[in-house]
């Protein structure tokens, strides 16, 4: 994320919803905020913002935007099928 | 504190003054658009000053068409020559690739970035790893940019290209907007930034339409195949607020980097210097009104195969070395060591004068590189040897590598840059036999100041030599067709013969000399005979007096004689008369003198 704004608000909220529902207790948020530390958008390649980094399991995974397509983002998450 | 409001203070065209006077690469060279130099060789010449200052401009161009490199050198050249560091964003190629490639171009990115005048940055995007799940922003994007500009100071950004983000990314809606916010923040940051896109159609500017993005400048670049030779163009398609050039300028990408070939002059006002310098050869001076060609003037000299053309140039070049004046030769066909080599057996030997380094020559086969590849490296030979004279043989065989059309405009550009330098120039063009000679020159001849024509001359079986002053601007010159002669001691024009039919040549020539030498000899024999039919008849003559007069001497004598022996006569007689007239005394006076006795006796 890049400062609270309205998406990363929604998209933080978004993904602890979805964790809790499909990875309980399996899980581990971290919160960067590139506005305080802008050299990890180089380090992680990240361009988009929102991004969620997925970065295990391998392979890494980008899922960007606020996660408001659920289904796309377990898609994304590999908790689910793409149909 | 907010500064005030500058526009309801001061005019837009003073503010605009001052932020051109602050920064040190940026030139008022309009009133209402200041710009940043590129540092490319030729293009601050064409842009009128450089890129729109502070704001983004376009290149774009089709693949291998030199927009990174445009772009690198962009960043370079400001962070070298005019202080301005630089941010480069590269959406393809990986850092060390970027530096691997221009290295060669003699740039080194990786000083450049340890001394914090130049950051790089790689912007890898992998579709295949992304999931779009809602609405989203590149923010990231912008702060990686804008984390990058911080951190060494930059006043100029290159984005390598941009269009990237719509191949890997989805929802180009969103793109679109993105890319908006980005150009405005990089206008109100004030960086001058180039963006690269890329096309891929003849008909539309880039794939993705960027152009609607940035409105101040747009310039494309072309790299096409013509003929097996690779030519590069650059054209401003728009800048606006400037005056520029609307043209296909040819550049060339090399071991300097790029070279845009510079236009010396739009308009044609070259000095036209009075001076006139000698062609090296006596009596060709004299054809060309007593005193030789003007400096910085234009000669062509065309002629089919072996006719001299070449030895034309040595002598002009031979003299003027001699004058302690540089030279380049530039030699298209033959290869210098055969040209030094082929002159000697004419008597002029170029040797002393590569060593004093007075003549330098520059070789390459036409095939070597495009007609924009050959005027560069002109230019360059020129910018750093100085040289008063150049020669280029031949020009006709850069045909070789384009169309006429091409040779045309790039001894227009060659003419007139040798004009503005004052250098004068001799341009040799090999004439295929057989067609009109003058006709095939035609295109070219227009742009030369003089122009000599050379000849062979094929007359009862034999082939000469003879040469010709087609024209000659600003000066008399001969319009007669002379013979001449490669002779061990150089070149030879001979005296002119007129026949019948016109002008003699070859043995036809040789054998009217002999009959003029016959008929001037058979002149003075018949002189000579009148003469000594003269002095013949002066010693008759004289032999003939030398007669007369012995014969009226003698003559005299004879009379002489006579007269003194009448003389003598009459003489005796009055001396017998006296004695007989005294013996008979019948004068007085006798008897005075014998006395009586004398008288007695007679009675």
């Amino acid at each position: 994320m890049a400062g609270q704004t309205p998406k990363s608000i929604r998209a933080f909220a978004n993904l602890k919803a979805l964790c809790e529902e499909h990875l309980k207790d399996r899980y581990q948020i971290e919160v960067i905020d590139l506005m305080e530390n802008p050299q990890l958008a180089r380090g992680d390649q990240i361009v988009a913002i929102p991004t969620l980094v997925r970065s295990l399991p391998q392979p890494v995974r980008k899922i960007i935007g606020d996660l408001s397509n659920s289904v796309r983002a377990l898609v994304g998450l590999d908790l689910r099928k793409a149909d | 504190m907010a500064p005030p409001p500058p526009t309801r203070r001061r005019s837009p065209g003073a503010t605009m003054k001052q932020m051109a006077q602050k920064k040190k690469s940026s030139q008022p060279s309009s009133k209402t658009l200041p710009k940043a130099s590129t540092g490319i060789q030729g293009l601050d010449e064409i842009t009128g000053g450089g890129l729109p200052h502070g704001r983004p401009t376009l290149v774009c161009g089709g693949a291998g068409s030199g927009k990174t490199l445009f772009g690198l050198e962009f960043l370079v050249q400001g962070a070298t020559q005019y202080s301005e560091p630089g941010v480069f964003i590269s959406f393809e190629e990986s850092i060390p690739d970027l530096t691997k490639n221009v290295a060669s171009l003699g740039f080194d990115l990786d000083r450049l970035v340890a001394d914090k005048k130049l950051f790089l940055d790689h912007v890898s995007i992998a579709r295949s790893e992304i999931e779009e799940t809602g609405a989203y922003d590149l923010d990231g994007l912008f702060i990686r940019i804008a984390d990058a500009v911080q951190r060494v100071g930059a006043r100029r950004v290159v984005v390598d290209t941009i269009e990237t983000v719509f191949a890997e990314l989805p929802n180009p809606g969103i793109l679109r907007a993105e890319i908006r916010r980005l150009f405005g923040w990089l206008k109100q940051k004030g960086l001058t930034t180039l963006i690269t896109a890329e096309r891929d159609q003849p008909d539309r500017l880039t794939r993705h339409g960027i152009e609607e993005f940035v409105s101040d400048c747009v310039i494309l670049l072309d790299h096409r195949i013509r003929e097996e030779i690779s030519t590069r163009r650059l054209r401003i398609v728009k800048y606006r607020g400037s005056i520029h050039g609307t043209n296909e300028y040819p550049f060339l990408i090399d071991e300097q980097g790029i070279s845009v070939l510079p236009i010396s002059s739009l308009g044609l006002d070259h000095a036209a210097p009075a001076v006139r310098i000698s062609s090296g050869i006596a009596r060709l001076d004299g054809m060309l009104g007593g005193k030789g060609f003007y400096q910085g003037s234009s000669i062509l000299v065309s002629g089919s195969s072996g006719t001299g053309k070449t030895s034309i140039a040595a002598h002009f070049v031979d003299a003027a070395c001699r004058r302690g004046e540089r030279c380049l030769f530039f030699a298209f066909e033959e290869s210098p060591r055969q040209i030094v080599r082929n002159m000697r057996s004419i008597g002029i030997d170029l040797e002393p004068w590569v060593r004093k380094e007075l003549l330098q020559f520059q070789a390459a086969r036409p095939t070597y590189g495009g007609i924009e590849q050959h005027l560069l490296v002109t230019h360059r030979c020129i910018a750093s040897f100085h040289p008063s004279v150049v020669v280029v043989d031949p020009i006709t065989n850069l045909l070789m590598v384009s169309t006429q059309n091409e040779v045309r405009s790039m001894l227009t550009r060659l003419v007139d840059f040798l004009k503005t330098q004052g250098i004068t120039a001799i341009f040799t063009s090999l004439t295929a036999g057989g067609g009109t000679l003058e006709a095939s020159e035609a295109d070219v001849s227009s742009l030369m100041d003089t122009w000599l024509l050379l000849k062979s001359i094929e007359v009862a079986g034999e082939r000469n030599r003879a040469l010709y002053v087609l024209k000659s601007r600003g000066m008399e010159h001969s319009n007669q067709i002379r013979e001449f002669l490669l002779t061990d001691d150089g070149l030879r024009l001979l005296d002119v013969y007129l026949g019948p039919e016109g002008v003699l040549t070859g043995s036809a020539r040789v054998s009217q000399e002999v009959r003029e030498k016959a008929a001037g000899t058979s002149r003075r024999q018949e002189l000579e005979s009148r003469r000594r039919e003269l002095e013949r008849k002066r010693r008759i003559f004289e032999a003939r007096m030398v007669m007369l007069r012995a014969e009226f001497e003698a003559e005299e004598e004879r009379i002489q004689q006579n007269i003194s022996e009448s003389e003598l006569l009459g003489e005796e007689l009055l001396q017998d008369r006296t004695l007989m007239v005294r013996s008979r005394k019948a004068d007085a006076s006798s008897y005075q003198k014998e006395g009586r006795a004398q008288g007695a006796r007679v009675r």
